[in-house]
């Protein structure tokens, strides 16, 4: 491979209906755009259908947006099926991921499981940001954060994402979380 | 037979607590939002079989290739270059329209899916094939994750930093 362009990804995860392609929308510069992968169901792994191989297929939709952050720097923001029975294909998708937003509704906080469990475990950096419904009660970061187990260390932020700005600060906040969690460059032996 | 978007199949053993180490979660629901169900319990069931039948079998058109010999992301940019399709694939309509999106703009592998209504997996088989056919570039598609990359060429931290800080940098003039 050789330069050109170089691009990277976010990661939008969450529940059905939390704002994920809101969001990808708020800050992309082109209207999101779908694409599906196609998986067996023997792919889902929740039956051994070893005996009847793809008997079936499943699509799986991911909304997706791009933002320009230089002429020569692509940053791909990426709104992942919600359900936990798609693990395997975030696996293939946050692969170079510079990290993932953990999007939560507070009237449905048990959507965000899946998602947070799998990043818990994945290694990835990411954030919580939780979404500000208008009808929705308002809670305090730090009470998102006790209900949902989250570790000190992970950001949990309150936004809406259908606010441009505010798109940015929680992806401004994913990237400087990301830094920080990534080891600082070795020291020059002298 | 393998999903064509994943190389890892031994994740998709699925199971409803794959992270590991989060116990200390479970049971944390009783906080102050009311509700409160208990995290790492899946509501979601999977009922294989019940009518979805397959809608397009796209191992059909990859020859039933589900292994390519580069690793493309789904942000990996590629752009087309001037260079005559192999007689060979002019049974392959999809390649020339790969192609033809990705002439004079770089594209990624998830916009070719998206504009061209290909699922993921089929498009990268299909690049990687144009890319080995000399007909499409592939561009350094920087990942964070580097050690993935061409073969497991660690990415030095350094790079990773400096990736990140570009990006943080690109955000903060939005």
């Amino acid at each position: 491979m050789s330069g050109g362009a170089t691009s990277t990804k976010i990661v939008v995860a969450g529940g059905f209906g939390v704002g994920k392609t809101t969001l990808v929308r708020s800050v992309s510069e082109i209207p999101p755009l779908t694409t599906e992968a196609v998986m067996t169901e023997a792919s889902l792994g929740v039956d051994d259908t070893s005996a009847v191989p793809a008997k079936t297929s499943t699509t799986v939709a991911m909304d997706f947006g791009r933002i320009s952050l230089a002429p020569d720097l692509v940053l791909y923001l990426f709104g992942t099926p919600g359900q936990g029975r798609f693990w395997f294909m975030w696996d293939d998708l946050v692969r170079g991921a510079v990290g993932a937003v953990v999007l939560v509704d507070t009237r449905r906080l048990a959507d965000s499981f899946p998602a947070l469990d799998y990043f818990e475990g994945s290694g990835l950096p990411f954030v919580v940001a939780v979404n500000q419904f208008d009808d929705a009660p308002v809670y305090s970061a730090e009470a998102v954060r006790d209900s949902l187990a989250v570790p000190d260390h992970i950001p949990v932020l309150l936004c809406d994402v259908r606010q441009r700005s505010s798109t940015v600060e929680v992806l401004t906040a994913l990237v400087v979380h990301a830094l920080a969690e990534e080891p600082a460059a070795a020291p020059e032996m002298v | 037979m393998p999903g064509t978007t994943s190389g890892s199949s031994s994740h998709s053993s699925n199971s409803s607590n794959s992270s590991g180490g989060s116990g200390s979660r479970t049971g944390a629901g009783a906080g102050p939002l009311q509700g409160g169900p208990v995290r790492g319990r899946r509501s979601d069931t999977v009922r294989p079989g019940q009518g979805r039948s397959s809608r397009v079998r796209p191992y059909a058109i990859t020859r039933g290739r589900t292994r390519f010999g580069r690793v493309l992301l789904v942000e990996t940019l590629v752009s087309a270059l001037n260079r005559p399709a192999d007689p060979a694939d002019r049974s392959l309509p999809e390649l020339t329209a790969i192609c033809d999106v990705c002439r004079g703009q770089m594209r990624s592998i998830a916009e070719i899916s998206a504009l061209l209504r290909i699922p993921l997996g089929v498009v990268k088989v299909l690049v990687s094939d144009l890319a080995d056919q000399g007909r499409i570039r592939v561009h350094g598609a920087d990942s964070v994750d580097g050690a993935e990359l061409d073969g497991g060429d660690e990415v030095p931290g350094a790079s990773k930093r400096d990736l990140l800080e570009r990006v943080l940098g690109g955000l903060r003039k939005l």
